[in-house]
């Protein structure tokens, strides 16, 4: 399930012409964009709150090395230990050998995008080491063997029925086609497997440099059990994903819930200090923290696209994306994906992996709109559009090069504008339809035509009406 | 526009040599090519702006992304020329979507426009989310005699033009026209208006190509409309 390349184009009209997953997903988006608006709607300062969010995050992200460093300060005094991983690869290296060192035979994991971003579960299993998924949505996707297709709600993407014949395949249980029936049967398998496990991986929403505590929100309960029955609680986090003080939570996690799913909090949120200490009855005897670079600092050199950083993925931007609504998340190829994996999967994995997704959206600008931090992804977008172009990959081949040229050297010359407005009256006799339109062009422009009329160019060019009459008659 | 505007007592004048803003490369990541076409724009603008009769000028766009880009992404066009940004900022000024200019400057709701029908409006995403004009065109669309206006659902959301998105990605586009297109359909209007050229080819492309009776007109056509 390695990363090769992203083939947005194709994997974007596979996603279109299925149907089951065209009404899930606007089921799905529907319902979180409805929850979203009106959660945000009750709160009398929403647009005041989500600018102060994006200046701690961007007071963070400009001071990253600083509170890095008292983070890993503050997790060591709290008792626990802090790893850094300068890519995936080091990243698994690490957990799998705390969990050699720790003789982990079994692993439990709550619900973390950079988990699956590093693909930890194939290291697990090629290091003999038994790994489970313990969100539902994971689970189902763990069990299919397949990549999380929206940052929140991971397997939206398959049906009641898909789930009822994966479970029975895999489990070797009988069809159950209630959710509750399904959730029951997951219930019960996952309950032994916390009970069972040596070892309890997470992500963390926030790190908080301060106090060296990691936050975790989610509404199973599983993050709770993952991070608190396991002997060994490990948890892996993006450097992007700091806050300064522990007086901000209020702030992020007032944002974070609402424009999640709407909800004034998630039911549970975790906060997590080192190990357990010697009052507690309970909790990890280890606590370890590895904090994940792989690509961040190279978006954290980059002036222009840096607020890519100030996610706190909450989704938001997926529900109001036109163009996720319609392909899905696995046409972004990765494991991140609307607007917020158009802009971070190509400067994770490099632009020439990825040059199709910056082109990937209208521009329209909704996703800005409710971005809890307000990145500019228009102008993210453009400024990755931008070097792509200056890269020469993808879709901007010779033939758009041209074309450019062709239009700029045009429109630089009025003289020459002129010629050509008026010639392409006569150049699209031939493709003028019945209904005095031009109903098929040859390529690149039969994409436009195969499912649209273009407009047909007038006799008269606005100019010459202007210079007979001033524009007084229509 | 010439003639709403004329019919207002605004004077109009068109400079010839004017051609086009630089979006197209802008959008597609040719951002030399957009700046080289840009600075053409604003000097001609700059220019006319500073002459004699041109002092009390403003620049009127009937197109809600042309505007954007001279309002908006000029500054970020041109972050690295401050000689040029200052030009930027006195043309940006004086530069006005059409809708926006005439409630914002000529303060008027009522153009004495009329026209029989049940009208739809389509926000356009750069008019909408960068210029945030959202109420102006819906007043001037209700002011007008005879009209019926009838909010569609999913308003604000895109047509699936996005310049040169809807040849790169064909199937993308046409799949969120088509929810545009059930919305129109849905609201009972038989007129689709919109302030902006590029939504207007593209949803228009779609309603004759699939034959469907609705009328597409930009804003200004209806304002301009004595029916």
């Amino acid at each position: 399930m390695g990363f090769e390349e992203v083939r947005f184009e194709q994997d974007s009209e596979k996603a279109i012409h299925n149907k089951p997953l065209q009404k899930a997903l606007v089921n799905v988006t529907n319902r979180f964009r409805t929850a979203r608006n009106k959660a945000s709607e009750d709160v009398p300062n929403w647009d005041n709150l989500r600018a102060a969010a994006r200046e701690i995050k961007k007071e963070t992200i400009e001071n990253l090395d600083k509170y890095l460093l008292m983070l890993e300060e503050r997790v060591k005094r709290a008792g626990g230990k802090v790893h850094w991983a300068k890519d995936a690869e080091e990243a698994s290296q690490i957990i799998v050998n705390i969990a050699r060192e720790g003789n982990v035979k079994s692993v439990v994991k709550s619900k973390s995008m950079a988990t699956e971003e590093i693909e930890l579960n194939n290291s697990f299993e090629d290091a003999g080491i038994k790994v489970i998924e313990t969100d539902l949505g994971e689970y189902i996707i763990q069990l299919a063997g397949e990549r999380p297709s929206h940052i929140i709600a991971p397997a939206i993407h398959k049906t009641k029925e898909d789930i009822s014949k994966l479970f029975s395949a895999k489990l070797g249980i009988p069809r159950y086609d209630k959710p509750e029936e399904l959730t029951k049967v997951a219930r019960e398998i996952l309950r032994s497997e916390f009970l069972n496990a040596d070892m309890g991986v997470s992500g963390a929403n926030f790190a908080v440099a301060e106090t060296g505590t990691i936050v975790i929100v989610e509404n199973e309960g599983n993050a709770r059990l993952t991070t608190t029955v396991p002997k060994i609680h490990v948890a892996l986090v993006g450097i992007e994903k700091l806050i300064p003080r522990y007086e901000d939570l209020s702030l992020f996690l007032t944002v974070l819930a609402r424009s999640a799913t709407g909800q004034k909090s998630s039911t549970y949120v975790s906060f997590i200090t080192g190990p357990k200490r010697s009052t507690d009855i309970d909790g990890p005897e280890e606590f370890h923290l590895v904090l994940l670079d792989n690509g961040r600092s190279k978006i954290l050199a980059s002036e222009e696209t840096r607020e890519s950083l100030y996610c706190i993925r909450c989704g938001a931007c997926l529900n109001n994306c036109p163009v996720y609504r319609k392909v899905g998340g696995h046409s972004y190829g990765w494991v991140y994906s609307g607007p917020i994996g158009a802009i971070i999967t190509p400067q994770l994995m490099g632009i020439d992996k990825a040059p199709e997704l910056p082109f990937a959206s209208s521009l329209c600008g909704a996703c800005k709109d409710v971005c809890p931090v307000k990145i500019d992804f228009p102008k993210v977008l453009l400024e990755l559009r931008k070097n792509v172009v200056e890269s020469k990959k993808g879709s901007t081949g010779i033939g758009e090069r041209f074309g450019i040229r062709l239009w700029r050297f045009t429109v630089e010359h009025e003289s020459i504008y002129k010629i050509t407005n008026k010639l392409s009256y006569y150049f699209q006799l031939p493709w003028k339809g019945r209904n005095g339109k031009l109903n098929s062009l040859p390529y690149p422009f039969s994409r436009w035509t195969d499912q649209r009329d273009f407009p047909a160019v007038a006799k008269k060019t606005f100019r010459e009406r202007w210079k007979n009459n001033k524009g007084e008659t229509g | 526009m010439v003639k709403v505007l004329k019919s207002l007592g605004v004077e109009v004048d068109f400079i010839e040599e004017q051609t086009c803003c630089g979006q197209p490369a802008f959008n597609s990541g040719y951002q030399d090519d957009a700046r080289a076409v840009a600075e053409r724009f604003l000097s001609i603008f700059d220019t006319t702006l500073n002459d004699e009769s041109g002092k009390d000028a403003y620049i009127v766009c009937p197109s809600g992304s042309c505007t954007s880009m001279v309002k908006v992404f000029y500054e970020e066009l041109f972050k690295n020329s401050p000689e040029l940004l200052n030009k930027v900022r006195h043309v940006s000024q004086k530069t006005f979507e059409f809708s926006e200019f005439l409630i914002k400057v000529l303060n008027t709701v009522d153009v004495g426009a009329g026209y029989k029908g049940v009208v739809t409006y389509h926000d356009s995403c750069h008019l909408l989310r960068e210029l945030g004009v959202k109420d102006g065109p819906r007043e001037l669309i209700k002011s007008v005699k005879g009209v019926k206006f009838k909010e569609m659902e999913l308003h604000d959301a895109c047509c699936g033009f996005g310049g040169t998105f809807s040849i790169k990605f064909p199937k993308v586009s046409v799949s969120m026209l088509d929810e545009k297109i059930e919305c129109i359909i849905n609201s009972g209007a038989d007129t689709l208006v919109s302030a902006d050229m590029g939504c207007l080819m593209n949803i228009g492309g779609a309603l004759s190509r699939r034959e469907i009776p609705v009328r597409v007109m930009h804003l200004a056509e209806l304002l301009a409309s004595r029916g």
